[in-house]
């Protein structure tokens, strides 16, 4: 109840939130529609505000040209390796966190937190120069390496929160029953844990999916999506790049359904 | 602690539930230290070195005296000054917005929160599409009357012009960090706080200026904190704005790796960055100090 409880202040209220709905969504919905348009809407002016010329010729452009389809794929092979890579290492580093009380906890916690204080450019320079003495540089590997440093301590924090929530009296309930350690966190806490471990998945594929700096520096011919369309910025033509931000863009309209408790829930957590 | 052989069978299995969480946190140890700690102490190495890996400042020089160093600390600057004030007012209002339990307030979250998950690079140029001479701006503006002939956003001569265009899609994309950060907190605050307030007569203004912002602090604190760190790191919504009309501090290092080929003038842009970044964490922190009888909890 923060607002003004008068009619007047409920309205103006009603009012600001559509107006900021309206600025949020509209570029949302102009690169939509230019999207799925003739490639002569794209160029026309003044321009239709409707979606008077839904067609697939931007798009089918797009997807034709050179190398677009394989960074797509790309894109979405660099997401599944840093997905799995992630939370592989990080689920039981977050688990722990969550767990046990040790010497060195809250170091931990504390450098992970801290891990955010550093921009993520500074790693990918000599990241790139070091893949060239090792030999994958241009690989989608090596963007996946890169992705997994940027994701992991927010995996680690994202999960201990998640495992936190869940009651450690199921697991030690299971163990008298005759479950081991590992078989009472596999068969008691984690499928409990399933619903924020794929959240913590989905913040790692909203940031591998978009990285643009590290994925251009680190690829020279093995584009992903952002760093090929960040290459063909000031060569390619209009409908190509609309169709392009639109693919850069569509997840979030999906992802952002999924996770929207979890954002506020654990993000503020983890922000503290 | 002599007898070791007296162990009872539990005992033991503590003690190992004891070396158990080491050994969880060691792949993540070892994975950040190999590819966070490690690349970091290179990135200083490389600035500071040549390129016969002699330690030189032959780097930084070459940074310092190319022209584009100051035209990218400007621009970089002048971004945050215009961005991360107006991102703050508004973050906090649709924070409040969030807070005031309006009716359909599941999709008003739903949308709030989209711009979330969008890339500067996305943002970038679905805003070009606006902003360009046969864009959508100009479409609205002649529609409306208020424009006759086109007018050129994108002025390439214009810094202002281009100051404005990025920090609107800036401004788009990532004033929800903010809020997110500021809504959590909101939330934590106890509602009987802010009722007791309108008990005695409090109005609205009053209630955010004595109520809610002081109870807010380390909210406000962490998303400062967290946005001003990744405003210098601005850098693709920059190039697909302006192309090669302006440049940022990131840009600058983006370049001198990928088109000069020279990764030691690159790694000293980033560790300005960084620099920058650290202060700009401190000043917060140092501004913003809570001190620790007064916080909550």
């Amino acid at each position: 109840m923060a607002l003004p409880r008068l009619r007047v202040g409920r309205l103006l209220a009603y009012v600001a939130a559509i107006a900021i709905a309206v600025f949020i969504i509209a570029p949302i919905y102009l690169i939509t529609i230019s999207a799925f348009s003739t490639f002569d809407a794209v160029y026309e002016y003044p321009k239709n505000l409707l979606p008077s010329h839904l067609s697939m010729e931007s798009m089918n452009i797009f997807l034709d040209s050179d190398g677009v389809k394989d960074s797509l794929w790309r894109s979405v092979w660099v997401a599944v390796l840093t997905i799995v890579a992630c939370l592989g290492i990080g689920t039981p580093a977050g688990y722990a966190l969550a767990r046990f009380t040790f010497k060195g906890a809250n170091p931990f916690q504390l450098a992970l937190v801290s891990t955010r204080a550093f921009p993520l450019i500074i790693i990918a320079i000599p990241l790139a120069v070091t893949y060239l003495q090792v030999g994958i540089d241009d690989t989608i590997y090596g963007v996946a390496l890169a992705h997994v440093a940027f994701t992991l301590p927010l995996t680690v924090l994202v999960t201990a929160s998640v495992f936190a929530g869940i009651s450690y009296e199921l697991e030690e309930a299971a163990m008298t029953l005759g479950c081991s350690r590992f078989s009472a966190f596999s068969r008691v806490a984690l499928p409990l844990a399933l619903p924020g471990v794929a959240a913590a998945a989905i913040f790692v594929f909203v940031t591998t999916w978009n990285e643009v700096f590290a994925a251009a520096l680190l690829t020279f011919t093995n584009r992903t999506l952002p760093a090929q369309m960040l290459a063909a910025l000031d060569t390619s033509p209009l409908p190509y790049r609309l169709a392009g931000g639109f693919f850069l863009l569509a997840p979030a309209l999906v992802v952002i359904f999924f996770i929207r408790k979890y954002l506020v829930s654990t993000w503020g957590r983890v922000a503290r | 602690m002599t007898t070791i052989a007296q162990e009872t069978p539990l005992a033991r299995r503590r003690r190992r539930w004891e070396v158990l969480p080491y050994w969880l946190i060691l792949p993540t140890v070892v994975y950040l230290g190999l590819f966070f700690v490690w690349p970091m102490i290179q990135g200083f190495g490389l600035a500071l070195r040549d390129e016969s890996g002699n330690w030189s400042f032959t780097a930084i020089e070459t940074m310092w005296n190319d022209a584009a160093f100051p035209e990218a600390m400007s621009f970089t600057f002048l971004l945050i000054a215009v961005i991360v004030p107006i991102q703050f007012v508004l973050a906090f209002g649709m924070a409040l917005l969030l807070n005031a339990r309006l009716r359909g307030s599941g999709l008003i979250l739903y949308i709030f929160l989209l711009p979330l998950a969008i890339s500067d690079l996305a943002a970038g140029i679905a805003w070009s599409a606006i902003f360009t001479e046969r864009g959508y701006l100009n479409t609205i503006l002649g529609g409306v009357g208020v424009l006759e002939q086109p007018f050129i956003f994108l002025d390439p001569t214009s810094k202002t012009q281009l100051v404005i265009a990025v920090a609107a899609a800036e401004i788009w994309r990532s004033t929800t960090f903010m809020m997110v950060i500021l809504f959590a907190g909101l939330q934590a605050i106890p509602r009987d706080y802010i009722e007791a307030s309108e008990v005695f007569g409090a109005g609205f203004f009053q209630r955010v200026r004595h109520v809610i912002l002081p109870m807010l602090k380390p909210s406000i604190q962490v998303a400062l904190l967290l946005r001003l760190i990744f405003a210098f790191e601005v850098f693709a919504v920059v190039i697909a704005l302006t192309g090669s009309g302006a440049t940022v501090l990131a840009a600058e290092s983006y370049k001198w790796q990928a088109t000069n080929e020279n990764e030691h003038v690159a790694a000293a842009y980033s560790i300005v960055i960084l620099g920058l970044s650290l202060l700009a964490a401190a000043v917060v922190l140092l501004v913003l100090r809570t001190p620790r009888e007064r916080r909550l909890k």
